[in-house]
């Protein structure tokens, strides 16, 4: 802050009001800044304007009905928010998942989490001015959102796990089409890269700017990739194991820098790791007879009690936690969102910096709005 | 003479016999001025006198006086419609070769999309013409038209070459420069004037950004101006007729280069319109077919930056070896495609710069390059090596 204290004149400081519609926020959010000039003294967010009862409404839902609705938390990790709901239902009910399920929601899991961070990639490169990383981040993506159809049919809202296991099992040509997307994209992303972390202007767009300490990082509740940047090494795949996590063998990426860069390296690494997991869980899901089964019966109702379930969403720590009487559907749903916390260290992370990083910071937390708001 | 047939009438003289040519070369867009007028005018005064015969209105119009007046009128024009299509298949280019680069299609409508720009162009003119009430018209219209203004200006002075230009007057470069480096104040004027804190803080960023880019650019105008010993646009690229400045100058063309970038406001460098923080910039209040107008600016300004590189380091409307060709016009504009063709380049791969950073790359590195561009020439210049 030493740089801010300018004492030999006063300049007037004057609140930006950035949002609810601006080309920065991701969707439906305001973010209020203090300037003084260019520099960045002060910065609240505001979100809730696409609070739409979510956890109210699953109350009046069986809970196989709200699974497609868990979907629709977030655009780009519905694969991951259903499978929370899931996880979350199935712990409640007390059943161990077959083998074969656990297998498919970790390559389901891992495409959502590549698409999504492709599309945070995406987002990053028009919030720094250019267009080429936006277009070629989202042609790569689109590869994956196929893989969701021949997975399950669908894009965006892929409505695949079900309350002990998964809807369907995946088709004869899923893992050819798997590998082939999944061996052109760990080529794809070198090319982006050399369009990123070669430019100089990129890296130094996002080299030191908007620092966190891991304390900063305990005490704003800071979770996922913009946590590991921060030289936090927790990941709930590997250290609360779920699914079939804990039979694979991959790396967390964390890096102690903690500033943007790191955070933008950390989600990259995590890319080419979840390349390397859902290789694994082929080469897994091969050993597992084609005919054993992949979902489970299991009751509507679910006993009386309460569980909670978190999970490794590609925005962060999610979680659910269930309060069921006993009867068809949720006594109270409560969703921990990631980007909900993670929005609130925006003053954290921005003070200091310049209004032309806002951008580029706030990426960083890579908001989803439809989670957030709930 | 009598005047009984058309032919008596519509005469295409050599516009040079004119007893008020007003230049001292042969002018292509004055002598097509001058034949259009002897078309058109040749014909009403045919027209006129077929009503009212052997009237005197019929002869002025064809006096060597109404000729010249309304054919320079008429060349103007010609040389901003030119400058105009140079502006939309630059446009085009762009949009094109951004789209090869991003896997996409880029522009659609009409042969190879040529005619997107128009479309477009038609749609903000037929946009509602929105003005806040808060803002101070006065400037609000004013800083906008002389933005616009002096852009096209210096556009409409570049010339194609020693046969197609506007005036040929011996400080010709300080002129076009000095049009084009006004865009700053009246950035900021219009900025101030739209009551906006987004336009405000990108007013304050252009003026920062041009100002401090000028100055390099300047300095290197210097080093060529004295390598030529002419302010004259023509001396400058007869100076080159053997050896481009390019190649002595290779680190001035450079930085000239990236300074031009800077100066035209083209991504990398358009921290002035920055979308993702400031949503338009300074053009956040200018709605419809003002923004259109801005935009066409932006790209005149891209045009006097790529003309500006051709003439002062790319020999203009030379060729190394050969000199002139029987079209410099086309050897001129397909030089200043190839210089936008790099602009372009920039843009599809380098992610916006941000302001403390420009600016320091601006005093810290370009400066001085600048400066010691402006010395190695001075140094050849007195080792006689060029």
């Amino acid at each position: 802050m030493s740089e801010l204290s300018r004492t030999g004149y006063q300049t007037d400081k004057m609140w930006v009001t950035m949002g609810p519609q601006h080309p920065f926020s991701h969707g439906l959010w305001t973010l209020r800044v203090k300037v003084d000039g260019e520099y960045i003294l002060d910065a609240e967010p505001e979100v809730g304007y696409l609070h739409r009862g979510w956890e109210k409404e699953c109350e009046n839902r069986t809970y196989a009905k709200i699974i497609p609705m868990a979907d629709r938390l977030c655009y780009s990790a519905s694969m991951t928010w259903s499978h929370l709901y899931c996880k979350v239902a199935e712990e409640a009910l007390d059943v161990e998942l077959p083998e074969r399920a656990q297998y498919l929601r970790v390559i389901a899991d891992e495409i959502c989490r590549i698409q999504s961070h492709l599309m945070w990639l995406a987002a990053l490169g028009t919030d720094l001015g250019s267009l080429t990383i936006f277009l070629w981040c989202l042609r790569e993506r689109e590869f994956f959102l196929d893989l969701n159809v021949r997975l399950c049919g669908q894009r965006l809202t892929t409505n695949y796990p079900r309350i002990g296991g998964v809807r369907n099992d995946m088709p004869y040509y899923f893992e050819r089409d798997c590998m082939r997307v999944v061996t052109r994209f760990e080529k794809a992303l070198w090319d982006i890269i050399n369009l990123t972390d070669e430019s100089t202007v990129f890296v130094n767009r996002l080299k030191g700017i908007s620092y966190l300490t891991r304390k900063q990082v305990a005490n704003l509740g800071i979770t996922g990739p913009a946590m590991r940047g921060c030289g936090v090494d927790y990941d709930i795949r590997r250290d609360d194991p779920y699914a079939a996590y804990d039979k694979l063998d991959f790396e967390v990426p964390v890096l102690k820098e903690g500033d943007a860069y790191a955070r933008y390296m950390v989600r990259i690494e995590e890319m080419f790791q979840s390349c390397e997991l859902i290789r694994q869980a082929f080469n897994a899901l091969q050993k597992i007879p084609k005919t054993s089964p992949y979902r489970l019966k299991v009751s509507r109702n679910i006993p009386e009690g309460t569980h909670m379930a978190r999970i490794e969403d590609p925005r962060g720590d999610a979680m659910m936690y269930l309060v069921s009487d006993g009867t068809g559907s949720p006594y109270r749903l409560k969703v921990r969102s990631p980007v909900f916390v993670n929005v609130s260290a925006s003053k954290a992370m921005l003070e200091g910096c310049r209004v032309a990083d806002i951008p580029a910071v706030m990426a960083m937390i890579d908001m989803c709005l439809g989670e957030t708001d709930r | 003479m009598g005047y009984d047939s058309i032919l008596n009438w519509v005469t295409f003289d050599n516009p040079v016999n004119n007893a008020f040519y007003p230049f001292e070369v042969y002018n292509v867009p004055y002598d097509i001025g001058a034949k259009l007028w002897e078309l058109i005018g040749g014909t009403l005064a045919w027209l006129i006198n077929l009503l009212v015969p052997g009237n005197g209105v019929s002869t002025w119009l064809v006096s060597d006086a109404v000729v010249n007046a309304l054919a320079i009128i008429l060349m103007v024009i010609v040389i901003f419609a030119v400058g105009f299509i140079i502006n939309l298949t630059m446009i085009w280019q762009e949009r094109k070769v951004l789209g090869r680069g991003m896997d996409r299609r880029g522009t659609k409508i009409g042969p190879l999309g040529y005619f997107q720009c128009v479309g477009d162009g038609l749609k903000t003119f037929m946009k509602e013409n929105v003005v806040p009430k808060d803002v101070d018209k006065k400037i609000y219209w004013w800083a906008l038209a002389l933005v616009i203004g002096t852009g096209v200006l210096a556009a409409c002075m570049i010339p194609l070459s020693d046969r197609w230009f506007i005036m040929d007057f011996h400080a010709g470069i300080l002129t076009i420069y000095a049009l084009f480096a006004l865009a700053p104040f009246f950035i900021l004027g219009a900025s101030w004037a739209q009551n906006n804190k987004y336009s405000m803080m990108a007013g304050f960023r252009a003026a920062e950004l041009m100002i401090s880019y000028e100055i390099p650019m300047l300095l290197l105008m210097t080093a060529v101006i004295l390598q030529t010993g002419s302010f004259n646009i023509n001396g400058i690229v007869n100076a080159q007729s053997e050896m481009w400045f390019m190649i002595p100058q290779f680190l001035g063309f450079i930085t000239f280069f990236i300074c031009a970038v800077a100066e035209s406001e083209r991504a990398p460098f358009d921290l002035a319109e920055a979308e993702s923080e400031l949503v338009e910039g300074w053009q956040t209040e200018y709605a419809g077919m003002k923004w259109g107008l801005i935009m066409l600016g932006d790209y005149f300004r891209g045009y006097i930056c790529c003309g500006l590189i051709v003439l002062l380091y790319m020999g203009g409307w030379l060729l190394p070896g050969i000199g002139g060709t029987a079209v410099p016009e086309l050897v001129f504009l397909a030089k200043i495609f190839v210089v936008f063709f790099f602009f372009i380049l920039a843009r599809l791969a380098i992610p916006r710069v941000r302001i403390d950073q420009i600016l320091n790359a601006g005093w810290k590195v370009l400066m001085p390059l600048s400066l010691i561009n402006l010395l190695l020439v001075v140094l050849m210049q007195t080792g006689g090596l060029i």
